[in-house]
């Protein structure tokens, strides 16, 4: 009871009460040491309760050999990180070319001229068909597809059009996000540069932009943490990274350990790329309030 | 007369037909997934030659024959035997199975066998080179240098993308896909030279898939130094296991196994064999 | 006196809100005018014509004797030489001040860098903020902002300023600065238009008067018959309201 008055209690009230600041902070941290401690124990029982309960279940002991089997894990670990280094390297590619063919997506969905409009007629189809079908039907279709039509080696690559597949795709997410931006720019930011007789490109480019895609950038991190994981998708079209390095491994240990390591890598990236994520978001609001 | 009295009279000509199985039927008594029923699991879809038309209940295709061989032999009655469909995953996760074998050309390997026990091997697989005409043309023979040279393509579920590694040891690296369906896409697309297959699915796929596909040679089926062996999957420690070894250990002494080899793995003779 | 800019005429709507019905008044060059009246009395909305940020539904403004909202015509060319400010600033926030001040100058006229920084810093001490020249928007208070957002508009040289309620966004013990700044610009002899409901400032410093009532000027003329004389029923109702 007297807990929840003192936290409650205005300055002068609590002056009167015979608070000092300096028993304040005392308290507040005294409550807070409490609050992290309870937070400490509860985890550890949680966890513990899982390590105990868990093995007692009647099938625990095959799941463990075929989840959780440490020689297979060691024997496939190391060839798993190598083939890591093909999934980032798409992404390392692909990412850089996705943010400026999604802002020129953007620009042209945004375009005002009515000269202009089968620009934008095509940039709004393009991004109703790329967002409507599912990234790996994409890949199929692009990474099989386009080379079936006879380019010679090395255009017919798996790693070019599977990447243009992703791209593609990508893109098209990453415009939407891009026109959120530049619409969430107040008009008389428009108005401000016209007003001082700017053209309508200067104002995009020197106004607008910089402003929204500063805007968007957290949303777009999540984009590249999902690009992250698909990057995948292109071992349906023959390149071994890391997913289907793994399958193999399962295949050949008839074995889902692999699995395990193969999530434990996506989790190394994806992990701190989500904290990051949040706190530029959480720092946005911050800026904006 | 009726469908379900002719279905009758059928089940009762079967039943005193196999009156003999019976009797040594006793083995498996209890220990199926459905008592008295022999569930055999295939892939969704089955190809041909393993099963035709990707219909496994109607006998035909080597797997198919089998199955109903093996069924026959441990008792079962053409009746008795159910059929579904499994991906490799669920062949292979822990936990009850909704299947007693699962058929679909498992290479035997000493690592699955940590997870998942293999009935006695039922076929001895080559493996195979299918590569297209182009590839040919530009001069690509039956030899280890030339193969070497080639981009190479397999199925990646299967053990043929270590097989080309040891076997071949190719100069740019092995491109993997789901099934041999895409395998054969990426023939096509000429992302890949060649794809190493079992011999029967490369005759098939060389045959009736591709336009201008060739089986450009085999390797002898010990090449690897370890035989390419298909044996059906069971549960880790199955006790069906004993059963079904008997059984299609009788299958080649009485040389039905050979027969349906016979039967439906024609035209493996006149492949070149890779030295 | 030279006849700088004439509004013919001048009709605007937004869908069914006429704003504007029939405009008409002449600005001599070095004159500064006062419109005032309501909120929503048209004052913004003409202002933004003059500028051609709106498109006029009818009428016409000529400016030097040219027909500015004339179609087949570029409106960019126009726009340099009509600057335009705005009651909440507008300033491009992810910039210095400074680089608010040059952007459009850099884009349009495209002097030699020298030249422009060395412009540019003249007129931030022009107005006595050559200290705060590499501030951001957001680190200036509102006064200095808006004094900058005058540099800004000042910086492309132009022939006529417009002013839509320059003060309104401010606290009341920064409004004197901004106040000097116009009153410093047309010691200069700049041709103004100012929308405001600063009437103290209007009566003191404008030549003249237009009061606007639902889209047109109900009467005009110059401060001390305005205010003190007004002839208009309207006008005085509007006066005592805010007097």
């Amino acid at each position: 009871m007297s807990d929840d008055t003192d936290s409650d209690i205005t300055k002068p009230a609590a002056e009167a009460a015979g608070f000092t600041i300096a028993q304040r902070q005392e308290r507040e941290k005294r409550l807070r040491r409490r609050a992290n401690m309870i937070a400490t124990f509860s985890t550890i029982a949680v966890v513990l309760a899982i390590i105990v309960l868990v093995p007692l279940a009647p099938g625990w002991e095959k799941v463990q050999r075929s989840f959780f089997n440490g020689e297979v894990f060691l024997k496939t670990f190391p060839t798993l990180v190598k083939a890591f280094m093909l999934d980032i390297a798409i992404f390392a590619w692909s990412a850089p070319i996705i943010a400026v063919w999604a802002l020129v997506v953007a620009l042209a969905r945004d375009a005002r001229s009515p000269a202009l409009f089968p620009l934008r007629l095509f940039a709004t189809i393009y991004n109703d068909v790329f967002r409507g079908v599912p990234v790996i039907l994409i890949v199929y279709l692009i990474g099989f597809g386009i080379p079936g039509l006879g380019l010679p080696r090395p255009w017919n690559s798996p790693y070019i059009w599977g990447s243009v597949a992703l791209v593609l795709s990508y893109s098209a997410y990453v415009a939407e996000v891009y026109r959120t931006g530049i619409e969430s720019i107040h008009e008389s930011q428009r108005s401000a540069a016209k007003s001082l007789g700017l053209s309508h490109w200067d104002t995009m480019r020197y106004v607008i932009l910089p402003q929204a895609i500063r805007r968007v950038i957290p949303a777009n991190m999540n984009s590249l943490i999902s690009l992250q994981k698909d990057v995948a998708l292109l071992s349906f079209i023959g390149p071994v990274e890391l997913l289907r390095q793994a399958g193999v491994f399962k295949s050949l240990y008839a074995n889902f350990t692999p699995y395990l390591g193969a999530s434990l890598l996506f989790l190394a990236v994806t992990i701190p790329a989500t904290r990051l994520a949040d706190r530029m978001i959480a720092k946005q609001n911050r800026e904006r309030s | 007369m009726n469908t379900s009295t002719k279905t009758l009279v059928l089940a009762c000509a079967f039943g005193l037909a196999s009156g003999v199985a019976f009797a040594q039927g006793e083995c498996s008594m209890g220990k199926t997934v459905t008592d008295g029923v022999l569930t055999i699991a295939t892939g969704n879809p089955a190809y041909f030659p393993w099963v035709i038309d990707d219909n496994p209940a109607s006998g035909q295709g080597f797997e198919a024959a089998v199955a109903y061989s093996l069924a026959e032999h441990m008792g079962f009655s053409n009746d008795q035997v159910a059929w579904t469909r499994t991906t490799f995953d669920q062949a292979i996760q822990p936990g009850a199975k909704n299947y007693d074998l699962n058929m679909q050309q498992y290479s035997i390997t000493e690592e699955r066998k940590q997870t998942i026990d293999f009935s006695a091997p039922y076929y001895t697989a080559a493996a195979a080179v299918l590569v297209r005409q182009p590839t040919l043309d530009a001069g690509a023979s039956a030899t280890l240098d030339s193969l070497k040279a080639l981009k190479w393509g397999a199925g990646a579920g299967t053990t043929a993308g270590s097989l080309i590694a040891s076997l071949i040891g190719p100069d740019s690296q092995t491109l993997l896909y789901d099934d041999n369906a895409d395998v054969t896409e990426a023939l096509k697309a000429g992302q890949i030279d060649a794809a190493l297959l079992d011999l029967p699915s490369a005759l098939f796929t060389a045959a009736v898939l591709l336009d201008d596909g060739a089986v450009l040679g085999q390797f002898a089926p010990d090449a690897s130094g370890d035989l390419d062996q298909f044996g059906a999957v069971m549960e880790k420690d199955s006790a069906l296991k004993p059963c079904v070894d008997a059984a299609l250990a009788e299958m080649a002494a009485d040389g039905s196994l050979a027969g349906i080899e016979e039967e439906w793995l024609q035209g493996a003779t006149g492949v070149p064999v890779i030295e | 006196m030279t006849l700088k800019l004439e509004l013919k005429e001048v009709y605007k709507s937004f869908g069914a809100l006429k704003v504007c019905r029939g405009i008409s008044m002449t600005v001599d060059k070095g004159q500064m005018i006062c419109l005032i009246g309501a909120s929503g009395s048209g004052k913004s909305t003409l202002l933004r014509c003059i500028n051609l940020l709106e498109e006029v539904d009818g009428g016409q403004i000529l400016l030097d004797g040219q027909d500015i909202t004339d179609p087949s015509l570029d409106p960019l060319p126009f726009r340099r030489r009509i600057g335009l400010v705005f009651q909440s600033f507008n300033l491009f926030p992810h910039m210095t001040v400074m680089e608010n001040v040059m952007l459009a100058p850099r884009r349009v006229h495209k002097p030699p860098k020298a030249q422009l920084i060395a412009e540019t810093t003249q007129l931030f001490e022009r107005f006595g903020l050559a200290d705060r020249m590499k501030y951001y928007p957001d680190q200036l208070s509102g006064g200095q902002q808006q004094r900058v957002a005058i540099i800004r508009a000042l910086a492309m040289k132009p022939e006529i300023m417009l002013f839509d309620e320059v003060t309104s966004a401010l606290d009341p013990e920064l409004v004197g600065e901004v106040l000097d700044v116009l009153r410093q610009l047309k010691s200069e002899g700049m041709t103004m238009i100012l929308a405001t409901h600063e009437m103290g400032f209007a009566r003191e410093a404008a030549d003249k008067i237009c009061f606007l009532d639902q889209g047109i000027i109900v009467e005009a003329g110059p401060p001390q018959q305005i205010f003190d004389a007004p002839k208009q029923d309207r006008t005085r109702e509007f006066l005592s309201r805010v007097l």
